[in-house]
């Protein structure tokens, strides 16, 4: 700390550092750092442990990287509001209700799928301006408030499928859809090809008709990473992204110096809602059904993966590229358990170990980053 | 209270009879001072005199509840701190002044950033506000080595002067500084009252509030004193010595009974050491 006195020397050149210091000391300054490095460590736990137990197999990698996509979904958005201050536990229920109202669109209502699915993102803008209101409006904590959405989103999956059909699933929604298209861009996969000629060099397995085990990778890992540059360009690049840390840091001070504090807020629940709707609408597409109890403890995985990557619980701090590894690691020690045969009821402890970890971790790096020199 | 200048420099704002009620608290009654051109104008009082509230006012936090607010001469109510800002009226709280966890120049420009390019490629210009950041800093003497360091890492004095420098920069005609010195050591205070020296002598108009008669006679034109949310008076500063600006704020009458309480103590200490 010694070498920072440079700070106040009145008439001293004025000599920015070095650039290469100064990239060093920014990187070390990233909220993703940690979780960066615990998703090369938890890889290399798993090369070790479960090596030869096929979690790095074609079809492993495919399988951890489908749970970590769907999560990662919901945590680049759960990001971007936790840094602004808020929590959104309307979010499980809110995947629920999405894929819900596709389902009774296309089957009841007999719409289009591409239709149905516009529907459901018009809803999601719906309940999350209501979600913004409610939290601006009230000056309340969003963790209370959003209980709200958390038990009347579900109620009104499970009431209206059931009034409805007589049941809670609502199967059969793409059997028969000349929407090919439309479906592959969120339940298909892509890079087939690449998996074909891997197969036929006998890199990855293959079935006994010469195709490969494994026939692309799926569709919502780029719907993942693709979310998580755009959330991160808001963040870094955007004066959206600018006010988004303002709002959390220090709500009034961003007032004073005209943030439109409740407008950013509104739309970063809107952000929470789509991102939900987005993983219902990838979900149904991908199995073809819908269920209203899909979604839950979303809320809770998404903040655990938020946190894990660098998110303070507090606000003001964190990145989407740290949610990203986050969620990375989730789906990751979740599947690695799997492989490796352990009793995955344990993949519980483990969770609630990491998260208090990262907490202390994050809490840490807080310090440091605003530590007076 | 008239001055010879007047004429020549129409003021900026004019408080006429303002007054502001919370309730039946009343925290403000019949507040007349005037802010020009270039002057710093001291307001000094007492813990609760009501100064807060009367920046608040100025800086469209709070509306008054009597008076007029004349900004240019047109009478004016300011709804939002937005709309103060907008007119040239920048106000710096110093509990509220930066966000600690952000950087520098993210701080600097917060609400105010500079863009590049449109629509899906509109951007904030870090490049460009880096090195706005940067001079601006290093036209105060303040040399930060990096304008992406968090604002955390700033002493008490520097994240003043770099909230102080945000308003001037962003165009501030009027600037507000409520007790910006008061948590600095003598050092940095001083590198504080240096900087608004710097900004009045950019014409601009500085409102500055304190407890502190050492750091506001020095740099202050005009002094209105608040007590109990009313005025003992305004005066230029060639009207009044410090000794009788501390007088008025103390209450004469508590500073002579001090005076005697202390001349007694001394007193029987000399007894007893006999
Ligand atoms: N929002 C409010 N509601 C009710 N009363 C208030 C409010 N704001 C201020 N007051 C009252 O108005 C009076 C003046 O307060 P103010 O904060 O303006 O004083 P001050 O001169 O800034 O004091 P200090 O030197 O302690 O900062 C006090 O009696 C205070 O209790
Ligand atoms: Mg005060």
């Amino acid at each position: 700390m010694s070498d920072a006195a440079v700070n106040l020397s009145a008439g001293d050149a004025a000599q920015p550092a070095s650039r290469f210091t100064r990239m060093m000391k920014r990187s070390l300054r990233r909220p993703e750092l940690g979780s960066f490095g615990a998703t090369i460590f938890v890889f290399l736990f798993f090369a070790v442990t479960a090596g030869n137990s096929g979690l790095f197999s074609a079809l492993g990698i495919v399988n951890f990287l489908q749970v970590s996509a769907q999560l990662g979904i919901l945590a680049a958005a759960v990001a971007l509001l936790m840094i602004g201050g808020e929590f959104d536990l309307s979010l499980g229920s809110m995947i629920g209700f999405a894929g819900i109202v596709i389902g009774i669109a296309v089957t009841q209502f007999h719409l289009p799928i591409w239709l149905s699915v516009v529907i459901a993102f018009g809803v999601a803008i719906l309940v999350g301006t209501a979600n913004g209101m409610l939290v601006t409006r009230t000056r309340l904590p969003s963790f209370i408030v959003t209980l709200a959405g958390y038990f009347v989103l579900r109620g009104l999956s499970l009431a209206t499928t059931r009034a409805l059909t007589g049941r809670t699933q609502i199967p059969y929604i793409t059997r028969n859809t000349t929407e090919t298209a439309f479906v592959s861009l969120f339940g298909g996969k892509f890079g087939g090809p690449l998996f074909t000629w891997l197969g036929h060099m006998g890199w990855i397995g293959i079935k006994a008709d010469g195709t490969p085990l494994v026939s692309g990778i799926p569709m919502s890992v780029a719907w993942w990473l693709g979310l998580t540059a755009l959330a991160t360009w808001i963040l870094v690049k955007t004066e959206f992204g600018n006010w988004i840390y303002a709002v959390g840091g220090d709500a009034q001070a961003a007032r004073n110096v005209g943030v439109p504090v409740g407008r950013v807020k509104i739309l970063l629940f809107v952000g929470t809602a789509c991102a939900a709707t987005l993983f219902a609408v990838i979900q149904v597409l991908e199995t073809g059904s819908a269920d209203t109890l899909r979604g839950t403890q979303k809320e809770f995985e998404s903040v655990i993966a938020a946190v894990i990557g660098g998110n303070l619980l507090t606000g003001g701090y964190g990145s989407a590229i740290g949610a990203m590894f986050g969620a990375l690691i989730f789906g990751t020690v979740e599947m690695g358990i799997f492989y490796t045969g352990i009793d995955t009821d344990w993949f519980m402890v483990f969770l609630g170990l990491m998260v208090v970890l990262a907490v202390l971790f994050n809490n840490f790096i807080r310090r440091k980053a605003t530590e007076a020199r | 209270m008239a001055s010879p200048e007047s004429a020549a420099n129409p003021p900026l704002i004019e408080l006429d009879g303002v007054g502001k009620s919370f309730g039946t608290v009343t925290a403000l009654d019949g507040i007349s001072i005037v802010v020009r051109h270039g002057e710093v104008h001291c307001l000094l009082g007492d813990n609760g005199a009501g100064k807060s509230t009367l920046i608040k006012i100025l800086s469209g936090v709070h509306q008054p509840t009597a008076g007029t607010l004349r900004i240019d001469g047109a009478p004016t109510m300011l709804q939002s701190p937005r709309e103060a800002l907008d007119r040239g009226i920048a106000a710096v709280f110093q509990d509220l002044a930066m966000i600690p966890l952000m950087s520098i120049t993210r701080n600097f420009f917060l609400g105010r950033e500079p863009v590049l390019g449109r629509f899906l490629t509109r951007r904030i210009d870090m490049k460009r506000a880096d090195a706005i950041v940067f001079s601006e800093l290093a036209n105060m003497g303040i040399t930060v080595r990096d304008p992406q360091q968090a604002v955390g890492t700033l002493s008490g004095g520097e994240r003043q002067c770099v909230a102080i420098a945000r308003a001037v920069y962003h165009g501030a005609r009027v600037l507000i500084l409520d007790e910006p010195t008061s948590a600095l050591g003598v050092h940095q205070a001083s590198i504080v009252l240096r900087y608004i020296a710097q900004a009045r002598a950019r014409g601009i108009g500085v409102i500055f509030i304190t407890h502190n008669i050492n750091h506001a006679y020095p740099i202050g034109d005009v002094f209105t004193l608040l007590n109990r949310g009313r005025t003992h008076g305004t005066f230029r500063k060639s009207e009044i010595t410090e000794a009788e600006v501390l007088d008025i704020m103390a209450g004469r009458r508590d500073l002579k009974s001090l005076q005697v309480d202390l001349d007694r103590l001394t007193a029987e200490n000399a007894v007893r050491l006999h």
